[in-house]
């Protein structure tokens, strides 16, 4: 995971630690993109994730123009088959009318911030391949194919 | 995986006028660059011209623009013009499946080119030329990991 030169600042745009006063924004902004409102997950994974550099869990948002605007979520995760630490990112949003300002990548760079931060060198995620939008944000950000393949089968 | 010569020759194209936005190229100037023949170049201008990825402006000092959004135009919309490719590449040149060991084999090769055509599909031109600004390939260490230990979990 190598540090790079830091995106242009965008102007209003605050990246910090979610709060639990933060959930009913995330429970609308979740529901705006995704049509589901699912307050009891959004409860959960918050107090799950919620940014705590010793378990190694970050959960950061995008404030801007004083709303919550996007958000991500990652953990470092060790010696799953053996790997060593990584980071991983597993969610992601941007309100769609306020793409294209910069506010993911502030949201990305962030989270890669928080992962050197405890010494984590690499980064993954795992996304369906049909996701073109986040699959090309997360391409544009310099992530590539890593060593992994995805398997899966059906449990009838 | 081999991409057909027309395809290189369209993205090496299209990504030597995405890096030069105010300028406009001849075609004999990329193939130049690049080595590559300037007549095969310009019979796959003029289909990225057809496809509205390039406009020709004609006259001295005329040449090809990009007018392609290249935060929106991705290596698949660019190959896709050349060749066919993933399950309509096999579609075009697959004998009829008549048997579960072909049926299993194309199974597999449908999930390799599934894996392409996603890949592709991911990366736009934009993306492209900050790849070639980090010049990953220069670092030797991303070339060459550690082997890993493939214990699996209990």
């Amino acid at each position: 995971m190598k540090s790079r030169a830091a995106s242009k600042p965008v102007e209003g745009l605050l990246i910090r630690p979610a709060v639990k006063s933060d959930l009913a924004s995330l429970v609308s902004l979740d529901e705006e993109v995704t049509g589901l409102a699912k307050r009891k997950y959004w409860k959960d994974t918050f107090l799950r994730y919620r940014s705590n550099d010793q378990a190694g869990r970050v959960f950061l948002v995008a404030e801007y123009d004083h709303r919550i605007e996007g958000f991500i979520i990652g953990e470092v995760r060790a010696w799953e088959f053996g790997e060593p630490p990584c980071g991983w990112v597993f969610a992601m949003q941007v309100r769609p009318r306020t793409r294209l300002k910069g506010i993911g990548t502030r949201l990305f760079e962030a989270l890669c911030d928080a992962f050197r931060r405890v010494g984590i060198k690499e980064m993954r995620t795992l996304m369906a391949r049909d996701n073109h939008l986040v699959l090309s944000f997360f391409r544009s950000q310099g992530m590539m194919a890593g060593p992994f393949i995805e398997l899966e089968t059906t449990l009838d | 995986m081999k991409l057909q010569k027309a395809s290189c020759f369209a993205i090496y194209a299209v990504l030597e006028l995405a890096a030069n936005p105010t300028h406009q190229l001849s075609g004999t100037e990329i193939a130049d660059k690049y080595g590559i023949s300037a007549h095969h170049l310009a019979k796959v201008l003029r289909d990225l011209g057809r496809a509205r990825i390039v406009d020709a402006v004609r006259g001295v000092g005329g040449g090809y623009q990009l007018i392609a959004n290249p935060k929106r135009l991705t290596l698949l919309d660019v190959i896709e013009l050349f060749e066919p490719i993933g399950r309509r590449a096999r579609a075009t040149s697959d004998a009829k499946t008549t048997t579960d060991a072909s049926a299993a084999l194309r199974l597999v090769l449908n999930e390799l080119d599934d894996h392409a055509v996603a890949t592709f599909r991911s990366i736009t031109i934009s993306t492209m030329l900050k790849l070639m600004a980090r010049r990953p390939w220069a670092n030797a260490t991303s070339a060459s990991r550690p082997a890993r230990n493939v214990v699996a979990h209990r």
